[in-house]
């Protein structure tokens, strides 16, 4: 039998107005298993606290029941008290008689009533409860982030700053991302490429910094603090160790007429390519399915102009086990397909372009050489037009709901860096709101307006009609005034919706971190905890979570290295106890818990086992405690009720249940 | 018969299998029960016939863990059970060697007795070579007769199809004997007012003795100890006494077998008190079928219990108020 | 609402999950919206949590109502918790519709831990119907022993 001490809160008058406090002190003593009961004003101050240490000193108390506050709100405070006079802090319940009770009835007798109900109800769970330890796992003090853009390579210097090492993992053959493809930044107009590539640089020089470009995350297992990953290093068909970038087999390639991915399919590239000119590392792919040699057996130029005799025909992919702590996502985004916005000419005309086609034809390094012209004509448009939102903030399924955030800062970016380098270039603007909340953002955008002269125009553009003449036709709407619009433009220019990266749902599975609608990661918490995913030991950083401007994607990229440095800094870590156990003698290992577990901590062994004196090797389900996050999916699901969840047990809710309808 | 026995003899005398599980005379013509046989001599008592409506699947849970093969026998609907219990891991299916008998429905004696006949000493006609549509049964009072139909368990009439889905080999012919709709039951107990549902069941379940029949002989009902005997529940230990299993024993047992039942019908056959115990599995079985798609279990050994699975879309529980 | 039969106090069982719907009552709370005291929740970490047999053994014990309440669907803290607790509590509920025991007595609601209005108003609501239905005793009736 337990002896339980009952402590009940008065929380200044929060409680006490409502119920008689002392009353349910009283009726606690008349409970079985119940050697004290008092009550006092405030049980979490620290004379509180000092109460409930005496009496499990004093009364040699092995439980405790504190009628007070919701547990989300001190049930950690009171077990931590309990720990520090020397009692198991899960030996510790909370009867919520504020919010469930005191703070929603005026009736004090009825109030009270329900209290007593609520404080028994505790009282018996707490008759049950058992000492809990919780487990420990090590941490193996390295961090993998999957993605090489901005956001991981930020996220990879913080950490690695703080002395852990950090691989990163990048699918395309050169780190840098979506912001190497970018021309100038908002809202300062850097270049982005002067300020991107000396931290890819430090990266790539960082000695804690292992960068493993041209390869996939194929297989995660593990748990925090244990991950075990598998990367898929591509076969890139040159020798890295032995290329010295020279770049004399890219000019030699005589198959030039694969799509630039780097330039947006603008224009082509060589079959062995690197995909811009600052690439890290600078050391070229070959695109087996452009290539030559790959395709007819014969060729080989690359290989015959190579003096490093760095080409390798033969390479394969190789797989690379390595053990983490730590793993960031950071798989960045990519814009919307426009196959749905037929209205717009996007596939029609050549002279309808999203806004980071726009980066790539206003970058010197770009399929124009920085000129900005058409591409249907190479002439110089005279009127452009940008069109806002396209999918963005979308109420059918053809784009997205959200506000893909960007758009507006570039958006004024572009047709002020239009309208300053060619003045002669009428820029309008269709939008439907204009949003600027950032620091010297609205700044920039009434800049825009103001002093470079964009005609912005509030209204959305229903159709975009290619002429016979090479113009674009623009039927838009001009809500402010409520006139409609016609307008002939040279170019137009489409504010594509940002979504996550296609690859993150395969990704999200595999690390089983959970992801929205949206397929943004979701994190832990929206307000509290956004850098986290609920998956113990999984980080998010970057648009991977959420859109977001390059000042924000860095400074969560440093968040979430923060967090990830604050896991690897542990040498040791303390599992949460209430977790799945199965009693070896029940269980049928009939793997109906395994396929309810979203964690996969569920795994069969075949063990030897002494029922009642039959020893036999039976199929029994065994949870890995430092998997197991405690949802109780699988207790439910087991038919013979072997599975069971640790402060949370089926006794345990039937006492509750009990105590409740007696 | 005796192509069954001539093969299991086989069988025990080449090696193959170590024992045969089967069905044996029992002391009246019209109990035979399962039982195994270890040599040649004793399938002399082997018998196999309109009466052999036991599923032998679950004793192949204990003999997977013998040494050697097992030869059973299993009856179309039998090897639902059979897959099913491959997919719990129960059962051994390289233990099992299994012969898919014919069936032309089981019989029921006590349609048979409700039909006036008492006093049973013979009856011919139950054999499945036997192509008479009517059973001469020989009482003490003279000679009767039934029609095979009219005799057959409820179950035969809304048969699930007589394809074996499991098997190494097949023996006999087997009779289609579906002429009824598996859920026409299901569906006049759901168009009742509340009371009446409530009556209706009370008064059904108000027959149980608790003697476990319907637990002991369920396939699904496998678990090495069943929930109710164990205390993990409970605080108070000892299930004769507690009130809460005498009251809802029959809903927990069909909600633990819900999605795993393959209506195989033991349940009702064993029941000594006729309570008609498939109607709470089949409840299930429809509304699975209705909500979440059809589904039956034991039609193969991998695919996602309905309860093991979801769809963001699946019917809200406020579904049950809705349907009327 | 108006509680005009006193000699009828309902009990009734509310299971929470911890990360939406208790947080949810824990706002309902904190914003004074009330609802009437028969309802007593018990907290489990997520909906699949709740075997049917507590439901049962509910209203064995004397529960005129019990209701379940956990985070939307898709937004299990869990991941995929809910969707099976939806499954489990459909297939009970229609079991015990089945049965004849009113279908009222039980309900499953998602309730977010931004949702104190609607935990509130579930509440009463649910109450106000439970009060309808009158006292429940055919789960307490339903023996398999005379």
């Amino acid at each position: 039998m337990q002896r339980i001490g009952v402590f009940v809160c008065h929380c200044g008058s929060n409680i006490a107005a409502t119920v008689d406090v002392s009353k349910v002190a009283e009726m606690a003593l008349m409970e079985p298993g119940v050697v004290h009961a008092e009550d006092y004003q405030y049980m979490c101050s620290e004379a509180g606290q000092a109460k409930i240490a005496d009496a499990i000193h004093e009364k040699k108390l092995t439980g405790i029941v504190v009628c007070s506050c919701s547990p989300r709100m001190h049930e950690a405070t009171f077990r931590k008290a309990a720990e520090r006079a020397g009692l198991n802090p899960y030996m510790v319940e909370i009867a919520n008689i504020r919010e469930h009770c005191s703070w929603i009835h005026k009736d004090m007798e009825e109030a009270t009533k329900k209290a007593v109900i609520l404080m028994r109800a505790a009282v018996a769970k707490v008759n049950l409860n058992t000492p809990l330890q919780p487990g420990e796992s090590r941490v193996t003090k390295r961090a993998l982030i999957i993605g090489g853009g901005i956001a991981g390579i930020q996220t990879a210097l913080d950490i690695a700053d703080a002395g852990y090492e950090v691989d990163i993992v990048e699918k395309t053959p050169s780190i840098g991302g979506r912001m190497s493809q970018l021309d100038k930044t908002f809202p300062t107009l850097d270049c982005s490429a002067c300020i991107l590539t000396p931290k890819m640089v430090e990266a790539s020089a960082h000695e804690k910094i292992k960068i493993y470009t041209y390869s996939e995350v194929e297989n995660v297992s593990g748990f925090v603090g244990d991950f075990t990953v598998d990367i898929r290093k591509k076969a890139r068909s040159v020798d890295m160790d032995k290329c010295t970038g020279c770049g004399v087999c890219q000019e030699k390639c005589p198959s030039k007429k694969a799509p630039s991915e780097f330039n947006r399919g603008l224009n082509n590239r060589s079959a062995i390519y690197t995909p811009f000119a600052q690439a890290i590392p600078n050391v070229p792919v070959i695109d087996r399915e452009a290539c030559i040699k790959f395709k007819t057996g014969k060729c080989g130029i690359c290989s015959k102009v190579c003096q490093a005799g760095a080409i390798d025909y033969e390479q394969k992919d190789e797989i690379i086990t390595e053990k983490y702590g730590a793993i960031v996502v950071a798989t960045g985004f990519d814009t919307i397909n426009l196959d749905k916005y037929d209205e717009y000419a996007y596939s029609q005309s050549k002279d309808v372009i999203t806004s980071l086609e726009l980066e790539r034809v206003m970058n010197a390094a770009g399929p124009t050489h920085g000129h900005l012209e058409r591409l249907s004509d190479g002439k110089a448009p005279k009127e452009m037009v940008f069109i806002q939102c396209v999918g963005s903030r979308c109420s059918d399924d053809r784009g997205k709901p959200y506000c893909s955030k960007i758009c507006c800062m570039y958006t004024a970016k572009h047709a002020m860096l239009i309208r300053d380098k060619y003045p002669d270039v009428n820029v309008t603007v269709f939008y439907i709101d204009v949003r600027t909340p950032g620091k010297n953002f609205d700044e920039f955008y009434r800049r825009a307006v103001e002093q470079y002269g964009v005609n912005y125009i509030k209204g959305q553009v229903g159709k975009v009609i290619p002429q016979p003449n090479g113009k674009l036709l623009v039927q838009g709407s001009d809500l402010l005034d409520n006139r409609q619009i016609l307008k002939e433009a040279d170019m137009v220019v489409l504010a594509t919706a940002i979504e996550p990266n296609p690859d993150v749902r395969k990704i999200a599975t595999m690390l089983t971190a959970s992801i929205d609608t949206n397929n943004f990661l979701t994190e832990a918490h929206a307000k509290l905890r956004p850098v986290e995913s609920p998956t113990a030991g999984i980080f998010l950083s970057g648009v991977c979570q959420g859109p977001k401007d390059i000042p924000e994607t860095v400074a969560q990229a440093g968040a979430a290295a923060v967090k990830a440095i604050g896991l690897l800094a542990k040498d040791k870590l303390m599992t949460n106890p209430c977790t799945a156990h199965s009693d070896e003698l029940l269980c049928n290992g009939c793997s109906t818990c395994e396929n309810v577990c979203p964690y996969g901590a569920i795994t069969y062994e075949d063990k030897e086992v002494n029922d009642h004196g039959i020893r036999e090797v039976r199929r029994l389900a065994v949870v890995n405690s430092a998997l197991c996050q405690g949802c109780g999916a699988c207790t439910v699901a087991c038919p013979s009720g072997a599975m069971d969840l640790q402060g949370f047990s089926n006794r345990q809710i039937i006492a509750e249940v009990d105590a409740i309808c007696r | 018969m005796q192509e069954l026995i001539n093969r299991a003899k086989e069988m025990l005398d080449d090696g193959t299998v170590a024992r045969v599980l089967g069905w044996k005379a029992g002391d009246l013509p019209y109990n035979p029960e399962p039982a195994y046989f270890e040599d040649a001599e004793s399938l002399k008592d082997f018998v196999y016939n309109g009466f052999c409506g036991a599923n032998l699947s679950k004793y192949m849970i204990e003999a997977s863990k013998l040494e050697g093969k097992t030869l059973v026998f299993l009856k179309p609907c039998d090897t639902y059970s059979f897959n099913q219990l491959i997919k719990e891991h129960r059962v051994d299916r390289e233990k099992a060697y299994i012969i898919g008998v014919g069936c032309k429905g089981k019989l029921d004696i006590e349609k048979i007795r409700a039909q006036g006949i008492k006093g049973i000493e013979s009856i011919e006609g139950a054999e499945i070579t036997d192509d008479a549509d009517t059973l001469k049964v020989q009482t003490i009072y003279g000679e009767k007769s039934c029609a095979y139909a009219d005799a057959m368990l409820e179950r035969c009439h809304v048969c699930k199809g007589k394809e074996h889905k499991i098997y190494d080999e097949q023996i006999g012919e087997s009779k289609e004997t579906k002429d009824g709709e598996r859920f026409d039951e299901v569906a006049r107990i759901e168009a009742m007012a509340p009371a009446e549902k409530f009556a209706f069941f009370q008064k059904e379940l108000s027959k149980c003795i608790r003697c476990n029949a319907c637990r002991n002989v369920c396939p699904a009902c496998s678990c090495r100890k069943c929930v109710f005997d164990s205390n993990k529940f409970d605080s108070a230990q000892k299930a004769n006494v507690d009130s809460f299993e005498e009251k809802m024993f029959h809903i927990i047992r069909a909600f633990h077998v819900a999605g795993r039942c393959t209506d195989c019908g033991e349940c009702s056959r064993v029941c000594p008190q006729g309570i008609p115990l498939h109607l709470f599995n089949r409840k299930f079985i429809k509304d699975i079928d209705e909500l979440y798609g059809e589904y039956q279990a034991g039609d193969d050994t991998e695919s996602k219990a309905p309860l093991t699975n979801y769809t963001f879309e699946d019917a809200e529980p406020s579904i049950v108020g809705k349907r009327g | 609402m108006s509680i005009e039969n006193k000699s009828f106090r309902p009990k009734i069982v509310a299971f929470c999950c911890n990360w939406c719907s208790y947080a949810g009552a824990d706002l309902a709370g904190s914003s004074r919206l009330s609802y009437p005291a028969d309802v007593k929740i018990i907290r489990v970490p997520c909906s699949c949590r709740v075997n049917p047999m507590f439901i049962l053994r509910a209203f064995e014990k004397g529960a005129d109502g019990v209701i379940m309440c956990g985070c939307h669907p898709g937004d299990c803290h869990y991941s995929t918790g809910n969707f099976y607790a939806r499954r489990r509590m459909t297939l009970l509920f229609s079991m015990l519709d089945y049965i004849g025991v009113e279908n009222g007595r039980t309900r499953v609601e998602w309730v977010s831990a931004a949702e104190g209005v609607k935990f509130s108003d579930t509440m009463n609501s649910f109450v106000e119907k439970i009060y309808s239905l009158g006292e429940n005793v055919r789960l307490g009736d339903l023996r398999c022993r005379n």
